[in-house]
């Protein structure tokens, strides 16, 4: 029951955020210089004559005041309408759900990716702090910050597909297809996570249940897997909750390189169209994606150090 | 004589900072002196020399339309470089002004503008950098604003959370009590406390602005060809990546070095002064996209 009360206290919390950035999608359209009628005119190559112009506005109810506006907007999102592209003249969330699965493939086998490699190395360059696989981990850690990721892309498929042709060029048909996206997304979260996992293996070595276990006679390895992993990992996951928006964001630019029919590609094409129903939507997902992001990375932290929904109840 | 063993002491005492500091004016000279040391008209175009290797004349070779690869890489750090600064300046001033202004008010007003900022935060920075841009068509003018308005969120919040910080501490308490205004207050005590944890910030965000400048010039929404800029340059050279791999990484070893030695200043200044804790959680974490 208290975990359900701490669950459902973070969701509350995130419903402003999500009110507040389905306000600020709406505004998006609100800042365009181009009457969005004009721009829906232009890409459907219709000559915007007055006619033609009153009768989208209508159409798109453009005529309505701004509150009416946005009410009948939100009240659309709620069912899961997100209105039609301006550019195929199919529902945005038709044409957006059947590209979700390729960028969700995308986003979780990176977050795969970085927790396998980075927990390994994050545990060995605590255990072996100041030696060589640290220093290692630690230029990682800053190339991982530095190397645009969109160059990135390019290196790995210059020297992985193009000169030793282990993997395929573009597309998303099979797996090994997401390998090299996958990797060049991971690369920088591969940085931070072990670093922070470091930082919080250490600081969690000092705590007295550790020098217990050790007067215990457990093996260090044991006490690290049993006992200190899930108080230190507490700190990568948050930032894996935060991550995920950027992993999305990241996908824009990745799935355009490897041509791979993502939500993150068919976004960039939106943007060249313009086609304003499809950019709006978009950004409103990943402010959902943001929040349900930090809320299950909420709800495992509370699964992994009970005492937080402790916290909560008594009111802090 | 005690003059060049003194600098001598403070370089050895603090060799990265020097060497970066060092580093960094190259780079900065070579921008701004592009005129004089590029061998070439960045945009001059010669389709007799298209694509040729490093020679005399061109050393690093020459792109698809035949310009001097060199002259380009050189003026495309005076194009990044001046972008960044607009771009940080100008959220610096809008953060500072938001968040003395929240966190100095606090209250209502505060929780107000904390929450629109948390809706902001709540998208991408890119993607919503990305669809101003899709809204205002592409250039470098749309992506700088863009990019300002995006940027300045984080900084309002940061600088707000500083602002709370130096408010309750004795000395403003003391000097609210001898009667200073609120404006003398903010000028004289508040700003010049932000500013030594501000000027780290602002190392490792100008590395961070270069990075989100090439990347939107790369998908074609920022600073648009001919204009040598080194996001632009990658975009043009990827579709000789098979037989000319050159085109593509030369311009990203420029950003690579840029925002790495910027990292690493921003590094050594925060150890240095002992401030890491002061900075924010999304300053701390690398960011990656």
């Amino acid at each position: 029951m208290r975990w359900l009360a701490y669950v459902l206290n973070r969701l509350a919390m995130m419903v402003p955020v999500i009110v507040g950035a389905s306000f600020v999608c709406f505004l998006l359209l609100r800042a365009s210089p181009v009457d969005p009628a004009k721009a829906y005119l232009s890409v459907s190559n219709i000559v915007p004559t007055e006619q033609a112009i009153a009768a989208v506005r209508a159409e798109l109810g453009l005529d309505r005041s701004f509150w009416s506006q946005y009410g009948h907007w939100l009240w659309q999102l709620i069912h899961f309408d997100f209105g039609i592209s301006f550019f195929s003249k199919l529902p945005v969330a038709k044409e957006l759900a059947a590209r979700l699965p390729i960028t969700a493939t995308l986003a979780v086998s990176s977050l795969f990716i970085a927790f396998v490699i980075s927990i390994p190395l994050g545990i060995a360059s605590a255990l072996r702090k100041n030696r060589i696989i640290d220093h290692i981990s630690r230029i990682l850690a800053f190339l991982g910050a530095s190397i645009p990721q969109f160059w990135l892309a390019y290196l790995l498929l210059y020297f992985l597909s193009v000169k030793l042709d282990w993997f395929p060029l573009q597309g998303a048909d099979t797996w090994i297809h997401y390998v090299l996206p996958s990797f060049t997304l991971a690369f920088a979260l591969i940085a931070t996570y072990s670093r922070l996992l470091r930082a919080g293996l250490l600081e969690s070595m000092e705590e007295p249940f550790v020098l217990y276990a050790r007067a215990r006679g457990l093996s260090t390895y044991k006490i690290i897997i049993h006992h200190v992993l899930r108080h230190a990992i507490k700190p990568v996951i948050t930032a894996a909750g935060m991550n995920l928006g950027k992993l999305f964001a990241g996908a824009v630019i990745v799935e355009q390189i490897f041509s791979m029919p993502g939500m993150g590609g068919f976004f960039l094409e939106s943007v060249y169209h313009r086609d304003y129903p499809v950019i709006q939507s978009y950004v409103l997902i990943m402010a959902i994606a943001f929040v349900v992001g930090n809320l299950a990375a909420d709800v495992i932290q509370a699964y992994l150090d009970p005492r937080l929904t402790q916290k909560t109840n008594k009111g802090e | 004589m005690e003059g060049i063993r003194r600098i001598g002491w403070t370089v050895s005492q603090h060799k990265v900072l020097s060497i970066c500091m060092v580093l960094i004016s190259i780079i900065v000279l070579s921008g701004l002196l592009a005129p004089l040391i590029a061998p070439n008209d960045p945009n001059f175009v010669d389709l007799m020399h298209k694509l040729e290797g490093p020679s005399k004349q061109f050393p690093l070779g020459t792109d698809q339309l035949g310009r001097c690869l060199l002259s380009r890489l050189l003026y495309g750090t005076r194009v990044s470089l001046s972008l960044a600064l607009l771009i940080v300046t100008s959220c610096l001033v809008i953060g500072t002004i938001i968040g003395c202004f929240a966190g100095y008010i606090g209250g209502k007003v505060d929780g107000l503008v904390m929450r629109i900022c948390d809706a902001i935060l709540a998208i991408p920075s890119l993607i919503l950098a990305i669809s101003l841009i899709a809204i205002w068509g592409a250039g470098w003018k749309q992506m700088a604003v863009a990019l300002i308005i995006v940027q300045s969120v984080y900084y309002a919040r940061f600088i707000r959370g500083l602002v709370k910080n130096i408010k309750q501490q004795t000395y403003i308490t003391a000097a609210k009590i001898a009667g200073t205004s609120t404006l003398r207050l903010m000028t004289r005590h508040i700003i010049p406390n932000l500013l030594p944890p501000l000027f780290i910030v602002v190392t490792l965000e100008i590395g961070w602005v270069i990075m989100d400048i090439s990347a939107l010039s790369f998908i074609g929404l920022g600073v648009q060809s001919p204009t040598p800029e080194w996001g632009a340059m990658i975009n043009e050279g990827k579709s000789f990546l098979r037989s000319h791999p050159r085109l593509m990484i030369v311009p990203g070893v420029m950003i690579f070095c840029m925002v790495a030695i910027l990292n690493l200043l921003g590094e050594a200044l925060s150890e240095r002064k002992g401030l890491s804790r002061l900075l924010p959680k999304w300053a701390k974490e690398a960011k990656g996209s």
